[in-house]
Parts: C-alpha cells; sequence; structure tokens
C-alpha cells in the first residue's frame, strides 16, 4: 500500500522548484493575501486576517504530488498551532492542481492535496471533525500565465476558515 | 425539436421515375476512408429547387458538411454548365464530366399542405453515368438543417461505405470570463457549431458533460450544491437529478452503452478515488475498483463488456496510465507502456481503438492505441490538448485544444488519419466537447 502524505522529497526537485516560483512571484504575482494588498499589521488576533496574514492560508505542492514538502509543514504547524487556539472555526481545505494535467485526474488530485492537508492538521491535533475538503481541480487558479512561475502557485491547498468566528 | 425523430421525419427511398431504371449500383466512385492521404473527391452540389432560399440553404449544409469531413472537395458553383431544371431528369453528364465532377447532388424543396417540409435528392456517379441514391425526406420547416445533415449523411455513406456522422450534436462546457474566474457553462450544439443554446446558468461550476445512448439526457458534474457532485439532466425539459447519495465527490461520469448505468469516480476519505457504477433504475452501487489510487475516467467498451480508466496506482509521479478491466472490475491491467503519462482513454464506438490525453516532453496529445494497447499513433500535439470524444462512426475525433497564451481553449475535430484538423466554431472558448450519437 502506497502512503499519499508522507514521502522523502528530493531535495534538488524543491530547490529547483522554489527558485522558479522566486522569478515568477517577481513579475507575474497576484495578489493572493491581505498581505500583499498591503493589510499586514492590522490583523485583530484571532481574526481570519490574522491567519491569512500572520500564518498563512496556503501551501504549494510539487508537479502531480501530493506530499506535503518541509516548508508546507512549517505552514502547517503553524496553522494547526492557530486553529487549535481558535477553536470557534469551522474550516473547509480546498484542494487544487495546476494546468498540467487532465480535467478528471486534476480533481482527484486536488482531492488527494486536500485529504493530505487535512491529515497533517489532525496530526497537529486539529480536531478531524471541524474540517472539510472540497477539490476544485484546475478549475480555480490564482495565477494565469501559462508558465512554471503561475502553475507552482496553483497547486496548492487553502486552509479556509469558515464563518462561524467571532 | 421535441419528438421531432420518430414522428416528423419520414425517408423513402425512390421506386419510381428513374431510380428504377438505372442498373443495379456498381459505383466507379467512392472513397477509401483509410487510405492515409486521400484526395478528396470533386463532388457538384446544385442548389436544390425551391421557391424561396431554403433549397439555396439546405444545398449550402450539405456541401459544407462534406467538404469539412476533409473526404470531398464541392465545386465552386460559379463553374457548373448544367443549370439543373427538373431534378427527376437524368442530368446532362457530359457538362459535368467537363468541370470534373466525380459525383453530383440534384435536389428540390417544397412545402406540403400540412405546412411540411419536403426535400428530395438525388446522388448521381457522373462518370458511369447513374443514380445512386434518391430519397425524401418530411420535417418541420424549423428542422431544414437536420434535413440538410441526413442528406449529407446519405451521401457520405453511399461513396465512403462508412455511416455518416453529420446529423449529430455536441454537448460541452462553453467558457467565458478571466481565467482565474471562469464561467463555465454547459451548452449544446449541431455538430457543425449552428443551434448553440445553454443547459445551464453558469450561476455553478458544470464540467464533462456526457451524452447518453439515447441522447435525450446528459450526466455530467457541478458545483452546484457546494459539494462537487455527479448529475443528470433531462435535455429538453431540463429536469436535474442528482445521481446517487454518496458521502464524497462524485466526478468523471459517463453511461453504460445501454444507458442504463453512469459509470462514475467516488473519492474516498483517504484522498484516493475509485471507479463505482450506479443502476439508474434499482439505484445499486457496484464497486469496481478498489487500489489506494486515482482511478477515473472509466469509459465502456461498446458491447458494455469491457472498462478502460485513468490509474496511478503504478506509482511515481507522472504516472498515470491506462487500464482495462472487464465490466465486473475484473482482470485489471495496464495497457499504456509509452514514453509519457497517458489520461482520459475513451473507447471508439467501433471497439477497436481507445483514444487518449497523454502528456510528454512538456506538450500534450492525443492519441489513439488498440485496446491491448499496441499501434500507439499520436494524431494531435499542442501546449495543451484533452478530452478526445468520438463521431459515432469512429471515423473522427473532437477534443480540446488551448495554444500557449491563447487565453483559452477551442474545440477541434481530426481524423483519425491524422489529417485534416479543423476548428469547430462556438461563440466562446469552449471545452470538454461530447459528441452524441446519431439522431434518430
Amino acid at each position: 500500500m502506497r502512503r499519499i502524505a508522507t514521502q522523502i522529497l528530493n531535495p534538488v526537485a524543491v530547490a529547483l522548484v522554489a527558485t522558479l516560483m522566486i522569478a515568477g512571484c517577481a513579475s507575474k504575482r497576484v495578489p493572493n493575501s491581505a498581505a500583499d494588498l498591503g493589510l499586514a499589521g492590522n490583523a485583530a488576533p484571532g481574526s481570519t486576517q490574522d491567519f491569512t496574514v500572520n500564518v498563512g492560508d496556503r501551501i504549494f505542492f510539487d508537479t502531480d504530488s501530493s506530499s506535503i514538502r518541509p516548508d508546507a509543514q512549517a505552514t502547517l504547524t503553524k496553522q494547526a498551532q492557530w486553529l487549535n487556539r481558535y477553536g470557534r472555526y469551522a474550516i473547509t481545505i480546498e484542494g487544487h492542481a495546476d494546468e498540467r494535467g487532465t480535467r478528471e485526474y486534476n480533481l482527484a488530485l486536488g482531492a488527494r492535496r486536500a485529504a493530505a492537508t487535512r491529515d497533517f492538521l489532525v496530526s497537529r491535533g486539529v480536531a478531524a471533525n471541524r474540517m472539510k475538503t472540497i477539490s476544485y481541480g484546475k478549475e480555480r487558479p490564482v495565477a494565469t500565465c501559462d508558465a512554471p512561475s503561475c502553475w507552482s502557485q496553483n497547486r496548492r491547498a487553502v486552509t479556509v476558515l469558515n464563518g462561524a468566528g467571532s | 425539436m421535441k419528438h421531432f425523430l420518430k414522428t416528423m421525419l419520414l425517408a423513402v427511398a425512390f421506386t419510381a421515375g428513374l431510380a428504377g431504371l438505372v442498373r443495379p449500383a456498381w459505383a466507379l466512385v467512392e472513397i477509401d476512408v483509410n487510405k492515409g492521404n486521400v484526395a478528396p473527391l470533386p463532388i457538384a452540389i446544385t442548389d436544390f429547387l425551391s421557391g424561396d432560399t431554403m433549397g439555396t440553404q439546405i444545398s449550402d449544409i450539405v456541401a459544407a458538411d462534406l467538404k469539412r469531413s476533409g473526404l470531398f472537395a464541392p465545386i465552386d458553383k460559379s463553374a457548373f454548365i448544367e443549370k439543373v431544371s427538373n431534378p427527376d431528369a437524368a442530368p446532362r453528364f457530359d457538362d459535368w464530366k467537363v468541370i470534373n465532377a466525380q459525383a453530383l447532388v440534384t435536389g428540390r424543396v417544397t412545402q406540403e399542405v400540412d405546412g411540411k417540409l419536403k426535400a428530395e435528392f438525388r446522388l448521381w456517379d457522373v462518370f458511369a453515368g447513374q443514380q445512386l441514391v434518391g430519397q425524401q425526406y418530411f420535417a418541420n420547416k424549423g428542422n431544414y438543417r437536420r434535413v440538410a445533415h441526413i442528406i449529407a449523411d446519405a451521401i457520405y455513406e453511399r461513396l465512403t461505405g462508412e455511416k455518416g456522422y453529420f446529423d449529430t450534436r455536441i454537448v460541452y462546457i462553453d467558457e467565458s470570463g478571466p481565467k482565474d474566474n471562469r464561467i463555465k457553462r454547459l451548452a449544446i450544439m449541431d455538430q457543425d457549431g449552428a443551434n448553440q443554446r445553454y443547459l445551464s446558468s453558469g450561476k455553478a461550476l458544470a464540467i464533462t458533460p456526457r451524452f447518453s445512448p439515447n441522447r435525450q439526457e446528459i450526466t455530467y458534474m457541478s458545483y452546484e450544491s457546494g459539494q462537487p457532485r455527479v448529475y443528470l439532466l433531462q435535455i429538453e425539459t431540463g429536469q436535474r437529478e442528482l445521481v446517487g447519495n454518496f458521502p464524497g465527490m462524485t466526478f468523471a461520469p459517463r453511461f453504460s452503452p445501454d444507458g442504463q448505468k453512469v459509470i462514475m469516480s467516488l473519492l474516498r476519505d483517504d484522498g484516493n478515488s475509485n471507479i463505482f457504477t450506479m443502476d439508474l433504475r434499482s439505484r445499486n452501487t457496484t464497486r469496481l475498483t478498489t487500489a489506494d489510487a486515482i482511478d477515473t475516467s472509466p469509459s465502456y467498451s461498446p458491447d458494455g463488456s469491457q472498462i478502460t480508466f485513468t490509474s496511478d496506482r503504478g506509482g511515481g509521479t507522472g504516472h498515470s496510465q491506462i487500464y482495462v478491466m472487464g465490466a465486473d472490475g475484473s482482470n485489471q491491467h495496464r495497457i499504456s507502456f509509452g514514453n509519457g503519462s497517458y489520461s482520459t482513454p475513451v473507447w471508439s464506438p467501433r471497439g477497436d481503438l481507445i483514444a487518449f490525453t497523454k502528456q510528454t516532453g512538456g506538450e500534450f496529445q492525443i492519441g489513439v492505441m488498440r485496446t491491448d494497447g499496441s499501434g500507439e499513433r499520436i494524431l494531435s500535439s499542442g501546449f495543451s490538448e484533452e478530452g478526445p470524444t468520438w463521431a459515432p462512426n469512429g471515423r473522427v475525433i473532437m477534443f480540446f485544444s488551448e495554444p500557449a497564451g491563447s487565453g483559452g481553449p477551442k474545440l477541434h475535430t481530426i481524423d483519425l488519419t491524422g489529417r485534416n484538423e479543423q476548428e469547430v466554431p462556438t461563440p466562446n472558448f469552449a471545452s470538454d466537447p461530447a459528441w452524441s450519437p446519431l439522431l434518430e
């Protein structure tokens, strides 16, 4: 039986992807978070803005992979600490894929990424019954250039806080 | 269009007049569709006689269908010498030989006392000097395009020996709006792009529509309930219905060839996806695969005995491959072994081939292979190409293609020979085409 969530990553591959992301962000980055919109610093602790700005609401994946990368593990660990502190939020984890795959396969891949993200948060103490998952496959890209710099931003899982907050 | 099929269209082969006088058909003129580089057959399609523009409209549709097939070269009407004034009489074959017309189509459109349209046509073998086909059809005036497609199918069939595919429709996804906020609507149109209309509002994301063998309903996936689920839609009434009551996402639906089942993927809680069927009458569900993997994009063989699907159970990155199993889930085995990843297998209506999407070397390709995986042939390659669907005669494949920087996908057709790639006209960007069976 093959494990989905945890695999040893090739450090060279990770480094390459990271480089491409940085190169792409310099020119084509779209505003993905409150931080990009210049809202950092105003977030009330425990607000969705606090979560998005100070914790980070999304992680990224390697091509055709649902393994949680080391950088994503760090983000999810911070997410879990925050979510455990602010237990009033129900959580939806959205799984997404880049456009370099076929539609149905990418729906399944996005679902697998969402499940891997959920499972990691569970392993860090977030109650499973607070979380649901949904896959958007490649149907909801955030970066729209036809280049690797955009694809790497689209291969993502986004932790969305539902409106149960105060 | 409702109930058009059985009650308003009647085809009658001519038994009187010239048709009865000619020798038994032994055509000199014919097309071998299996040849890789066949020269299109020069054919003269005259304006059908009528008191209005209807005759010309019908003959123009017939000519456009035949031309798009790549197998026929309709001759410019300005080159015609004989002006056909009596379509019941034999033409002056010498006049048509001079302009090198191998085949000639004549016809007439009249209005019956009940208001119905009567369309007659004759197909002539110019060099043999004989009639090959003579038929007449009755239809409501609003259905004149269908009458033209049926005539084109009759000509195609007589000259190629293969069933036509012009009297068919396409369901697909109309795409509008910016790429990061695309509106994706179900749409339907004739195979030539005419009579386009929407089947969903676009409020919810809808994808992957597929025709029922009865042509009256489609199955598709939509986010309309918030969660992605497989639905049925009655085309004429607009009635929608959720397929099954599964706990997780259902996707990648298709009908079984008898129309009694929908086969689809169901997401498991652990993130893997397996293939299930649901019987539409009994509502019983049957699980066909159990691998800890992504199993998706199932497609039945036309006899219903086998299923091809995509799976990444072989492991590794970029290793989705094509598998085949019995309709009961038995004997699951991989058939794709080329260099790259494979997905979206679709069984040919003739049963002998499987069309697929392949990713290799940073490109997407549309190809076909035999059902044991041998004889792989790539028909088209590009930046992004996906989602083959077969014309009902198994000679033409439609797919969607998005060149880099183009902003969105368009529908394309290509012959099984890899020749004659053409864009299908749609008002907006378009994806996920599914070809209907021949209408009836």
